[in-house]
């Protein structure tokens, strides 16, 4: 099957359709929750958090036994909190840097969950298979009811986002400001974490443990690139992370062997490239551009203050002087020299150039700082 | 004890031993996560190498994988001087990328490869003594362990040489630029012996768990101890005992080792940050009331120093004018009280002498801040605490 394949196939095959709309909504909620961890320097919170899930996923099995993703999920959500909050309490209450604390709650929580799995997978219990597909993802697994939680889950976060938008924001770039206004940036704090742990969770089937903090602060990061606004950078990530959903899934699905986790992975891993490189404002080409401008004109200013130290020991500043005496002086060449012509600071006279009362004028100001 | 199960607590060990050195200098430089960066990010390396050698324990390939590791080093580094993000989003971007390519290489050609996804974050000790190292047909042992132990070798040698280099650059890279180590070196050298230590022991016990066999250790020991070398023995015993007693509980729940390796890690870990007498968590919380107390102590006294009139020095008024809670008046006033501070007559409070003298030079050290006010303030006055 081809992608074109594919999506014409979209519209018709309500697998498919299920599919596509869940990675298209999850991505929509990732990016949005993304760019809150990207802005607060927690990208890697989402890596322990993610990893942190799967002790909570294996024992809501063993506990439960039971194979519905609902139930696993919410072992995920709060194994995943209590993941964050070992974080937060261990940083706050030991010297042990942020650093080492992800560090530690990202392995051990893995380690207990793997072992857990491992254990599991040698019980007598038919249900078992399938807990594997939440270490890298498998979208395929997704049903209807998955989606409309997906669905749900977004709209209740969307409208608590809207309702603490001003506080949330006000917390994001100035905390200190926050609490001096009389906000209990505890309870903010928190309410973020909470979102962001959740906006993990629901990722777990399509993504998986390993990558699925790639999902949520490769968008962001993207996005970050190409604004400077909140709200729009929260509509990009939320697109990013939505088409590399859709087509990261389409791409998986069309190939035979490969997960969906990765792939996904790696379209975001794409865009963010592409916006490294291409943005306008603080994208590396533009910026490499703007630099290389800015030189050149600083060594045509150069130019005319070598000339003006010239023109001014005679009496008459458009006195001509060759071309040649210009040679011993570094930051001149036929092009910069025309150039001034164009910006009418001196004129050209055969090899003979003699300076303009507008170019002695922005000589004389070069300096100056008004 | 049969042959095998002597050499795998042998192999845990010395993987153990291995990764909890370089982790000490990670932990203490604040660059923990760059080992679950490299533990990712290698994946495409062995993939690679494996290709090329079609040997797990080739030594080539083992130098390719950590090549990867710098590589993922200096790129993270590299979009970090952009300054287009943070440090930690440049990491978190660049391992799940690379590993995404890692793991998509070993699925599209699962049949080339005999390595499976789990195994990449598990790893198999379970099977390490079975793949043995053979010279003209003598049996050496398993390869892993020949493996192991020439990394932890050369660690130790590197450690030994450079010991006072590491420490003064990671303490202070200023002085270190200054005397002539160039941090630079050193920073590439322990992320080289990283990386190979990584590539190492992810054959035995997979990627995700090289990172708690590095961090744990370390962080564990941090809590204990504030010297270098005791940091370091300390780390090495953590991951030793973790490494024996994580073998043990898997051959009791018949599960995965390194898993198990790992939850006895997050046990010790557990402990000692409950336990630890000094920065655990109930000696920082049990130290927090105290110093809560005494600041309420302090307060008290200015309060007494500061009114003269008998009505502000009733002790009735008290609760309501500092605002307290009666079980903490009543602590506060007890404290006093046994320190000889103050004087209780008719239910009026009044500073005795040795009270005014502890509140004019606690004033003191408020009005001027400096340290050398305060430090022998608790000496001269000992404190009964409550």
């Amino acid at each position: 099957m081809s992608l074109g394949e594919y999506f014409e196939l979209l519209f018709t095959d309500y697998t498919l359709g299920v599919i596509t709309l869940g990675t298209a909504v999850l991505g929509a909620v990732t990016g949005m929750l993304g760019s809150f961890a990207v802005l607060r320097k927690q990208s890697l919170l989402g890596d322990a958090i993610s990893h942190a899930a799967l002790p909570g996923i294996a024992l809501a099995f063993l506990f439960t036994g039971a194979k519905d993703s609902n139930v696993l999920l919410i072992g995920a959500l709060i194994s995943g909190l209590l993941g964050a909050f070992w974080i937060r309490g261990m940083v706050k209450n030991t010297h042990l840097k942020s650093d080492t604390a992800l560090g530690l709650v990202l392995s051990l929580f893995f380690g207990l969950g793997m072992l857990l799995l491992t254990y599991i997978q040698k019980l007598p219990n038919a249900n078992q298979a399938g807990l594997d597909k939440y270490l890298f993802g498998q979208a395929a697994t997704l049903v209807a009811q998955d989606v409309w939680i997906m669905v749900a889950i977004t709209a209740v976060s969307l409208f608590i986002l809207l309702l603490f938008w001003k506080e949330f924001k006000l917390l994001l770039f100035d905390a200190d400001y926050t609490k001096t206004l009389g906000f209990n940036t505890r309870f903010i704090d928190s309410l973020i974490t909470f979102f962001i742990v959740i906006a993990i969770v629901i990722g777990l089937q399509t993504v998986g443990v390993v990558l699925m903090s790639a999902m949520l602060l490769a968008p962001a990061a993207a996005a970050r690139q190409w604004t400077n606004t909140l709200t729009v950078m929260l509509g990009l990530a939320a697109f990013f992370a939505a088409f590399s959903g859709v087509y990261g899934t389409a791409i998986s699905a069309t190939q035979s062997n490969l997960s969906t986790g990765p792939v996904i992975v790696l379209v975001a891993a794409f865009f963010v490239l592409i916006s490294f490189v291409f943005s306008p404002g603080r994208g590396l080409l533009f910026r490499e551009i703007r630099f290389q401008k800015n030189r050149r004109e600083l060594e045509l200013k150069k130019t005319l203050q070598f000339m003006y130290s010239i023109a001014k020991t005679h009496e008459d500043i458009s006195h001509p002087h060759a071309v040649k005496i210009l040679n011993n002086f570094q930051g001149f060449t036929k092009k910069t020299l025309q150039q001034m012509v164009d910006k009418k600071w001196v004129t050209l006279n055969g090899a003979m150039w003699s300076m303009t009362a507008l170019g002695y004028e922005e000589a004389e100001n070069l300096y100056s700082q008004t | 004890m049969s042959t095998p199960q002597i050499e795998i607590q042998l192999i845990a060990a010395v993987v153990a031993v291995a990764c909890a050195i370089p982790g000490v200098f990670l932990v203490l430089r604040k660059m923990a996560l760059i080992s679950d960066a490299i533990s990712h990010s290698i994946l495409p390396g062995i993939v690679l190498g494996f290709f090329l050698t079609h040997d797990l324990n080739s030594p080539w390939l083992i130098l390719l994988a950590a090549l990867m590791g710098v590589i993922t080093v200096v790129l993270v580094e590299f979009i970090q001087k952009t300054g287009l993000v943070k440090e930690d989003t440049a990491i978190g971007l660049v391992f799940p990328a690379l590993f995404s390519i890692g793991v998509l290489m070993i699925s599209r050609n699962a049949s080339d490869v005999h390595m499976d996804v789990d195994a990449v974050l598990l790893g198999e000790l379970a099977f390490a003594p079975f793949d043995r190292l053979l010279i003209g047909g003598v049996d050496l042992g398993p390869k892993s362990l020949w493996v192991m132990g020439i990394i932890l070798l050369i660690t130790m040698g590197l450690l030994w040489a450079f010991f006072k280099e590491l420490k003064v650059s990671t303490f202070d890279a200023g002085l270190s630029a200054a005397l002539g180590f160039s941090p630079m070196v050193l920073h590439y050298g322990l992320m080289s012996v990283s990386s190979i230590t990584v590539v190492g022991a992810f054959d035995a016990v997979g990627a995700i768990l090289v990172v708690a066999l590095m961090i744990a250790p370390a962080a564990t020991a941090y809590l204990l101890t504030h010297d270098l070398k005791k940091m370091l023995w300390l780390s090495i015993i953590f991951g030793i005992s973790a490494a024996i007693g994580g073998y043990w509980l898997a051959h009791l729940l018949d599960a995965s080792i390194a898993g198990s390796i790992t939850a006895v890690l997050g046990f010790i870990f557990l402990l000692v940050y409950w336990f630890a007498p000094n920065k655990g968590i109930i000696a920082v919380f049990y130290r927090k009331r105290q110093q809560r107390i005494e600041v309420s102590l302090l307060t008290f006294l200015l309060h007494l120093n500061n009114h003269q009139e008998e009505s502000e020095r009733h002790i009735n008024h008290l609760n309501e004018h500092i605002n307290w809670q009666k079980v903490r008046s009543e602590a506060v006033v007890k404290l006093a009280l046994e320190n000889n501070m103050i004087t209780v007559e008719d239910q009026l409070v009044s500073l005795t002498d040795k009270g005014k003298e502890f509140t004019d030079l606690a004033l003191e050290y408020i009005i001027t801040n400096k340290d050398e006010h305060i430090e022998h303030l608790k000496k001269d006055f000992f404190l009964f605490r409550g």
